[in-house]
């Protein structure tokens, strides 16, 4: 393990970026300024070196196949990524005056009529920052709705058991009971629960369409027709919406409110976490409550920020976008045209699908229809036979090189093993991950002690997260420490 | 384009699935397919795409003007250093860190994040960074209501009216109540001695809004007298570097934003906020905390810890629905961090400091125009101007330089205050063009009068 930054350098080591200015007490009573900057000086070489390291110690898209079912690890682009450095971009400032922005609103604008026709919505806000943002945005949005037309006692919302938990987690920020609609045999949320339970505190019914066993949500427009009836909103999750672009719409679902994933859809990379983007779309009815301002174009063609919304529920972060991510996903858009991105989708279904039908030679494939974009198998038979878990299963292709698919996850399977390939991958690339895991499958029958042994080759094997979670309850162990104060 | 596939392809692998045709496995049920045509542009062939992109940003013209502009967003100088490292491919293209054995790198940058973040606030814990530092107030409020079960915070009309237009927002969905405290005319922020009983957080920007260093230890001394806990905010995080830390000046959390630490001002984003805290609120953070520990074999490694605070384990019962984050963003502050160091850091703040009073001192000598200067400041204060600031700002534009934000459009009241700024990258030359200018336009206002 690469020491850490505070454990290298010199005082005095580093370039020197600016001309002598001379000391903070020549600017600021001392009794302002602090009394130390406990900072590591580092040559840039031993910068290189570090975060060199550290790269070759991750997985990624660029070096690894990721089949991580909802996460939609598709390839992104190298021009996404020089068109979003260009200085126009990069040094325009938020508070620039919109004439001197003209192309920053222009793309902006465009992105959104773009996303609206695609998803069948009346209009998007770009300034969500990222998935779980956009339903939180649009959770204040059905709030709001409902306080304008007098109907508090909407407090209710409705979350299938497969969906996410940023769903939940969302709802319940704004005061919303959460009920759990459970699945059915046939992998899809129980209309007949939902009918039941609704009533006269329905808000909003969160819904993923693909849903997290990758399969179509066939009786949608029957949910909705339901949800609506009672007086509730249908909000649409676009974690799948991979599946679906070019193809089917939210809109014509009958969704009210959406939210799409740039960085899963729309290739902007993951980042290791982030930046995202979580632009929401709202129907005609919904979209006066997006958070303001909105790009605009008046008669004469020139663009502007349109801050007179007065039913807006106002802004959800500083800024009015993740501007940078955007400019990506809009170079996205124009490379592909609504053939390239109808085409896309077709493919990640197709892929996913693939690897579906020859996995089920050898893993439980639960639900007997075809999936969209991704799909679960279960190792739980193989669990009663050798004790080998999806975990164990997930462990060894890492070693393969192969990053785990998600795990554990939707909770109705058991040792759920979620897989997304993505339009990206090759038929070689499927082939030979399919090889990898039916050798460790055949590997788990001869020899289970050995899988649940891996991962061997990777930069750590298994860490102890139980002995981490103690210590960091108390605070301890979440950061480096100067070693006079190590115990802290 | 970029997927792989041939025909054959196409038709080998639908055969092996057993589906007649691409449309029969991918279409939606009968009834929602999409009638008629998208409204979509036809697809660009990659060099069109570049130069149609490099076109709209050349049309932004103020993206190449003098500025001094700040107000949350600063421009400052990145070393080349830190976009080559953190835009690896293993880096950029990597997924958010849960296998731990595939994401050392990342996890250890995390940590190394929370180490940074902790040193400059002098805070116990950070998390793993937030959308912006609006929404890093937000988290903050949330922290401040579940630690003290109150439901009403104080916060300074100093901060940033952005992030309090977030929190008022947020706030009002959440059945949180805002109360506003004012500011002097130095434009320092009015603390009471105590706060009422009721009050969550006592909530302080420093350096405020008008780029005053605001007083923080009262507010926090009033807010722990009251049993309120105090959350110190910071959009210009360059400060840290030399002002006493948050923690030294009483704060419970400290929040704001790191843009300032490498990252573009990019209109508006993606920037990266932090949350950091006590040892005691660590399991009130919200997102991702990377801890330290030890794989199998003894070595040291690192991995996503207290887990059940978050959404995907704890869903409606989280301590945030925050899932992904700012990843890349906080490796880039870090690798800044890393780059300039004690030394650099600290030579860059205090040449921000400089070239503001500079630019200060050239403006004050300017007739007509006033320096509110009786508060200590950072690297940004306000001017009093003898035309409405807005007009003035318009004026400007046509000379090629952004003179600032006109405090008008936060504070209606304030419509002859100009709120500029001045960081390492500001020049001499740019300081004795800006002042020039100022002459110029306030004689042709005095002759026009």
């Amino acid at each position: 393990m690469p020491s850490l930054l505070f454990e290298q350098g010199a005082p005095g080591r580093g370039s020197d970026f600016v001309r002598d200015a001379g000391a903070p007490k020549q600017f600021l009573e001392p009794d302002a300024l602090r009394a130390d900057l406990p900072l590591p000086d580092l040559t840039e070489l031993e910068v290189a070196r570090h975060f060199t390291e550290l790269s070759h110690r991750n997985f990624s898209v660029d070096t690894n196949f990721y089949p991580l079912g909802s996460c939609t690890m598709k390839y992104n682009p190298k021009l996404n990524e020089a068109v979003s450095g260009f200085a126009g971009f990069t040094d325009l400032h938020p508070f620039a005056p919109d004439h001197g922005a003209q192309g920053a609103i222009r793309l902006l604008w465009h992105m959104e009529r773009t996303l609206s026709s695609l998803f069948g919505m009346d209009a998007f806000s770009l300034m969500p920052a990222a998935g779980a943002h956009g339903e939180i945005t649009a959770m204040l949005m059905a709030k709001k709705y409902f306080k304008d037309r007098g109907e508090h006692e909407r407090l209710t919302c409705f979350v299938p058991d497969t969906a996410h938990g940023t769903n939940p987690a969302s709802a319940a920020m704004v005061g919303y009971e959460v009920v759990s609609i459970p699945s059915t045999a046939r992998g899809r949320t129980d209309l007949a629960t939902l009918r039941a339970k609704l009533d006269g505190t329905a808000a909003v019914c969160m819904m993923t369409n693909p849903n997290t066993l990758g399969l179509f949500e066939d009786e949608i427009v029957d949910m909705t027709r339901a949800v609506h009836d009672a007086g509730g909103l249908m909000y649409y999750d676009g974690a799948n919406a991979n599946a679906i672009v070019g193809l089917t719409r939210p809109g014509d679902m009958g969704f009210d409110l959406m939210h799409l994933n740039l960085h899963k859809t729309f290739s902007v990379p993951h980042g290791g976490g982030g930046p995202g983007s979580g632009p929401v779309g709202a129907s005609a009815r919904l979209s006066p409550y997006l958070p303001a301002p909105l790009m605009a174009r008046d008669a004469s063609g020139t663009y502007f920020w349109d801050e007179d919304r007065p039913k807006s529920i106002g802004a959800v972060r500083a800024f009015p976008a993740h501007f940078l991510a955007i400019v990506r996903a809009y170079a996205y858009v124009i490379v592909h045209g609504a053939e390239g991105l109808r085409s896309n989708s077709r493919l990640a279904v197709l892929n996913a699908n693939y690897l579906r039908a020859k996995i089920k030679e050898f893993l439980t494939v639960p639900y007997a229809d075809y999936c969209r974009h991704e799909f679960v198998c279960s190792a739980e038979e193989l669990k009663k036979e050798t004790g080998v878990r999806a975990l164990d299963l997930a462990k060894g292709l890492l070693d393969a090189g192969v990053h785990a698919p998600t795990m554990y996850w939707p909770h109705v399977v058991p040792e759920c093993l979620m897989i997304e390939p993505t339009e990206t991958e090759s038929r070689y690339t499927l082939d030979a991950f399919v090889e990898t895991l039916r050798a460790l499958v055949a590997r788990a029958h001869e020899d289970p002690a050995a899988v649940q042994q891996m991962p061997l080759h990777t930069p750590v094997r298994r860490v102890d997260e139980a002995q981490v979670g103690r210590l960091a309850n108390k605070g301890i162990g979440l950061r480096w420490s100067p070693p006079s104060d190590a115990q802290s | 384009m970029y997927t792989p596939h041939t025909p054959q392809d196409i038709r080998a692998m639908l055969d092996v699935i057993g589906a007649p045709s691409l449309e029969a496995l991918t279409d939606p049920p009968a009834g929602l397919k999409i009638k008629g045509d998208i409204d979509v542009a036809p697809a660009l062939p990659e060099a069109e795409a570049f130069a149609h992109i490099r076109a709209m940003a050349d049309e932004n013209g103020a993206a190449r003007m003098t500025s001094f502009l700040g107000a949350g967003a600063y421009r400052h100088y990145q070393p080349p250093a830190v976009p080559y490292f953190a835009f690896r491919s293993e880096f950029l293209t990597a997924y958010t860190p849960y296998q731990a054995e595939a994401s050392q790198g990342s996890l250890q940058a995390i940590f190394e994040w929370q180490t940074y973040i902790c040193l400059l606030t002098g805070m116990d814990v950070s998390n793993a960074s937030v959308y912006d530092g609006s929404t890093a107030l937000v988290e903050s409020v949330i922290m401040a209501a579940q630690a003290t079960g109150r439901r009403r915070v104080a916060i300074s009309r100093g901060v940033h009216p952005l992030y309090r237009r977030v929190l008022a927002t947020y706030a009002e969905g959440m059945g949180i109540s805002i109360v506003e405290l004012p500011l002097d005319r130095d434009g320092l922020t009015v603390v009471p001695a105590r706060f009422d009983d009721d009050i969550a957080a006592a909530i302080v920007q420093s350096p405020n809004f008008f780029g005053a260093i605001d007083a923080v230890a009262p507010a926090a001394q009033a807010g722990h007298a009251s049993g309120a806990l105090t959350v110190h905010v910071t959009a210009e995080a360059l400060s840290l570097a030399v002002l006493k830390t948050p923690r030294e000046l009483g704060a419970d959390i400290a929040v704001g934003d790191a843009q300032s630490f490498g990252l573009p001002v990019g209109y508006g984003g993606p920037y990266v906020g932090f949350v950091a805290t006590t040892k005691e609120h660590v399991r009130r953070l919200p997102g991702r905390l990377v801890g330290q520990t030890h794989d199998v074999d003894g070595r040291k490694a690192y991995v996503l810890t207290l887990q059940g605070r978050e959404q995907h384990i704890r869903r409606e019962l989280a301590s945030s629905n925050i899932c992904t984050n700012q990843a890349l963003c906080a490796l880039i502050a870090t690798i800044y961090l890393a780059t300039v160091g004690r030394k650099g850091l600290t030579s860059i703040a205090c040449a921000n400091m400089a070239n503001a009073r500079a630019l200060a001192s050239a403006i004050a000598a300017v007739p007509g125009f006033g320096v509110a200067d009786r508060a200590p400041f950072f690297n940004e204060f306000v001017v009093r101007t003898p035309l409405p600031a807005a007009e003035l700002a318009e004026r400007l534009e046509k000379r090629g330089i952004l003179a600032g934000l006109p405090l008008s459009k936060f504070y209606p009241e304030l419509t002859d205050a100009l709120l500029v700024c001045a960081t390492e990258l500001t020049t001499t030359a740019q300081i004795a063009d800006f002042a020039r200018a100022l002459t110029e336009e306030h004689t042709h206002a005095v002759a026009a009068v």
